[in-house]
């Protein structure tokens, strides 16, 4: 039925994207090592740029890929090395009684009503409401014009406030992340010399800051 | 024909729903970082299937500022969890309960 309603190939592949996405969401929050969920989260991400392709997204999967899959996932590995594999010793006690099974009703409700919404409009329907930019969405080099045409005109205030968000969002990753140097301090990273490094800084500091433990 | 809108639609349900159940139930700072980002992309999803069937390249343009902004929350959200692991060895949430009442 399907066959005669679509094109296979689209069909196909919209279900190994699906495929993708859905494996790797599952993944990340399945899997007790973090490791292994950010390479869940990695196989999730390629899924989404694929959907981009398949709606002549082409510039925006390229970013997805180079971004979030390159750079982001990169950035969670780093810090997951950073700070030690830590799996969580106990991923299958419930803090709080019936979290999960509140957590999952919660989630379904939330999701079958959003479908439920969109079953019900016209969005899906191919019919357009709102008014729309007049001209198909290209692809391939014409969708980066497009893009950029858009970027550099219409949204332009947009895009230069995204320059001061990127400078604020370097500083306070470095303020946060940086480490205050004591003369005792050395660059050694052996786990016992920072804890006594760390409970010295916290000695110096007992007068503005509150220390626990 | 191509593949209709509300595939793509509930498929960036799902992948919400499912973002979301992670958020509510891991434990790990990281994974719940890790989760946001499924949320993200399950708009950023909606957010390309709109333009492409409103042909309006808005919805595009909203999806490149989402993802600038998602890059500098997941710097600074990092950088928050490695400055908390240095005060208490553990990226557990359970574990930062100091506004506890």
């Amino acid at each position: 039925m399907l066959a005669t309603t679509y094109a296979i190939p689209d069909v196909l592949v919209f279900v190994s994207a699906a495929v993708m996405i859905l494996v790797g969401a599952v993944g990340v929050i399945a899997m007790t090592n973090p490791v292994h969920s950010a390479l869940s989260l990695i196989l999730s991400l390629l899924g989404v740029a694929v959907a981009f392709l398949e709606q002549s997204a082409d510039f925006l999967a390229a970013v997805e890929i180079i971004v979030y899959a390159g750079a982001i996932v990169v950035l969670f590995l780093f810090v997951i090395m950073f700070l030690g594999v830590d799996k969580s010793k106990h991923p299958h006690v419930e803090p709080l009684v019936g979290q999960r099974w509140f957590a999952g009703l919660g989630v379904a409700i939330t999701v079958a009503g959003v479908i439920y919404l969109m079953a019900n409009s016209h969005w899906v329907s191919g019919v357009l409401s709102a008014s729309t930019g007049g001209t198909a969405l290209a692809t391939g080099a014409g969708n980066v014009t497009q893009l950029g045409d858009s970027v550099f005109t219409t949204y332009l205030l947009a895009f230069e406030a995204t320059a001061g968000l990127l400078i604020i969002a370097v500083v306070g990753a470095v303020l946060l992340a940086r480490r205050e140097r004591t003369a005792e301090v050395d660059d050694v990273d052996d786990d016992v010399e920072e804890t006594a490094a760390d409970a010295g800084r916290f000695d110096e500091d007992v007068a503005s800051q509150e220390v626990e433990s | 024909m191509t593949i209709p809108v509300s595939w793509f639609l509930v498929l960036a349900a799902v992948l919400f729903g499912v973002g979301a159940f992670g958020v509510l139930t891991r434990r790990s700072a990281l994974i719940m970082f890790m989760c946001i980002e499924l949320m993200l992309n399950a708009v950023n999803l909606t957010f390309v299937t709109f333009a492409r069937t409103m042909s309006d390249i808005g919805g595009q343009t909203t999806v490149f500022f989402i993802m600038v902004v998602a890059a500098a929350e997941v710097t600074v959200g990092l950088g928050i969890v490695v400055a908390v692991f240095r005060r208490r060895s553990s990226t557990s949430v359970d574990e930062l309960s100091e506004l506890q009442g």
